[in-house]
């Protein structure tokens, strides 16, 4: 089951052409771009790792291009990688976009959970089941 | 939504007729270039073969966009760049111009300068150099980034010096990352040459070597004159006789640095005229306070043959 998650993620995969786009729409609007990774799929699992530090001090997506490449090196294929742009003006002080550049190859989806409690209710859970295995060996 | 959305199918140029001849020179006006020249010669004294050199430079880039237009796929060149000359000759001055130039020919996207030296690239303990230089090219990308006095990143004497690893990162975007950003290395001219003998990849990376010659006596005088200019001070007759007296004297001197000095020697004699006007015990006129006279510019160690600089060199130097 495809990851929708951000931005985009209805859409066919981003080129890296389009993703070059993307961070220099960002960046020229004065946002710090991040890039991320997980292997826990989970929609609440809001924080996903940094990779590096956020990029306060880039002027073009060159920049940006090439530690997604870098990070694309260690976690391609077995990790979701995404990219952030973080607002820092005033009132904002928040993420204005996210979208996933990178995902595993096979994505087995969520299963969902019936708890039955106090007689006739039922709480509902979903549960990656790429979350079955260990950290690092999901994918 | 807060992104730019673009189809794929629409690609831009794709469609723009093939033009049946092009204007070189309409091109040349149109980009910009005619201005950012113009401005070189008119701000920057001397550097003739420099010059000519940018010119031949903003020549190949525009050729090369030209033939672009004609469906002529051209190999984006290598523009990496040597600058090497004695202290003071302008290097800095014209890479940051040189930034101005790749920008507006379009080769470069931001046109930004970053200036390095060794200690911005080079880490301090191992596993330190690598983040630290990807960190600086990183942000110099889509501009150029200018190293000063790039020959300090190679220490043979230290073998386990950490420099050749900042030296092999740089070499390797140099190469894989052309149209991302241009490297200027800054130097010496005879401290260069020997870091280049000992990184040859760095001389085959580096396209253009620039060599800037030293100012002659009339032209450090025309730098004078318009330091002078932008910080809204004058000579009388008598101070410009005595400056380029001063200019024949210093030339002669070790430790000279071109327009540094020059700069360095205006700025003594505005603080001597600063100290006859306060002694001078009587009102100050506006035409007193732009005005430096040759008793500010004669009163320098150099007239009486000693170096004019602080503290003072050893007569032995």
């Amino acid at each position: 089951m495809r990851l929708t998650q951000g931005a985009f993620s209805f859409l066919p995969d981003l080129t890296d052409e389009q993703i070059g786009k993307q961070v220099q729409y960002c960046i020229d609007n004065g946002w710090a771009v991040n890039i991320e990774f997980t292997d826990d799929p989970h929609p609440r699992n809001t924080y996903w790792e940094l990779w590096g530090q956020p990029m306060f001090d880039v002027r073009d997506a060159a920049g940006v291009m090439f530690e997604l490449n870098e990070c694309r090196k260690t976690y391609k294929g077995r990790h979701y990688i995404r990219v952030s742009a973080f607002d820092s003006t005033h009132t904002w002080e928040s993420l204005r976009l996210s979208f996933i550049t990178d995902r595993p190859e096979e994505e087995p989806g969520f299963a969902l959970e019936r708890q039955e409690v106090d007689g006739r209710s039922i709480r509902y859970t979903t549960r990656a089941y790429a979350a079955n295995r260990p950290e690092g060996a999901r994918y | 939504m807060d992104a730019v959305i673009d189809d794929p199918n629409i690609v831009p140029d794709a469609k723009a007729p093939v033009p049946g001849a092009i204007d070189l020179r309409a091109e040349f006006s149109s980009s910009g270039l005619a201005e950012v020249f113009d401005q070189l010669d008119r701000e920057l004294v001397g550097l003739v073969p420099v010059k000519q050199r940018l010119r031949e430079i903003g020549a190949l880039l525009l050729v090369d966009s030209a033939r672009k237009r004609f469906g002529l796929e051209a190999v984006s060149p290598t523009l990496h760049m040597s600058f090497t000359g004695n202290p003071g000759t302008g290097k800095t001055t014209v890479a940051l111009r040189m930034a101005e130039i790749l920008h507006r020919l379009g080769y470069v996207r931001k046109g930004h300068l970053v200036t390095v030296t060794r200690d911005d690239l080079v880490g301090q303990y191992i596993g330190h150099t690598a983040p630290k230089t990807k960190e600086i090219l990183k942000k110099a990308m889509g501009g150029v980034l200018f190293i000063d006095e790039a020959y300090y990143l190679y220490r043979p004497e230290n073998e386990r010096d950490y420099g050749q690893e900042a030296i092999e990162i740089l070499l390797q975007v140099m190469e894989n990352q052309r149209d991302d950003l241009v490297v200027i290395l800054a130097g010496y001219a005879d401290r260069m040459e020997r870091f280049f003998t000992a990184n040859p990849g760095f001389r085959s990376r580096v396209a253009h070597h620039v060599d800037f010659p030293d100012y002659s006596a009339g032209e450090l005088d025309a730098i004078g004159g318009r330091i002078l200019e932008t910080m809204n001070y004058r000579m009388d007759a008598g101070a410009q006789e005595a400056f380029r007296r001063y200019i024949d004297l210093r030339m002669l001197q070790p430790h000279f640095a071109n327009g540094r000095s020059i700069r360095n020697a205006l700025d003594r004699a505005r603080l001597r005229q600063a100290n006859r006007l306060f002694n001078a015990e009587r009102p100050v006129t506006a035409d007193d306070l732009v005005t430096l006279t040759a008793e500010d510019v004669l009163a320098s160690r150099v007239f009486s043959g000693g170096i004019d600089s602080y503290p003072p060199l050893h007569p032995s130097n």
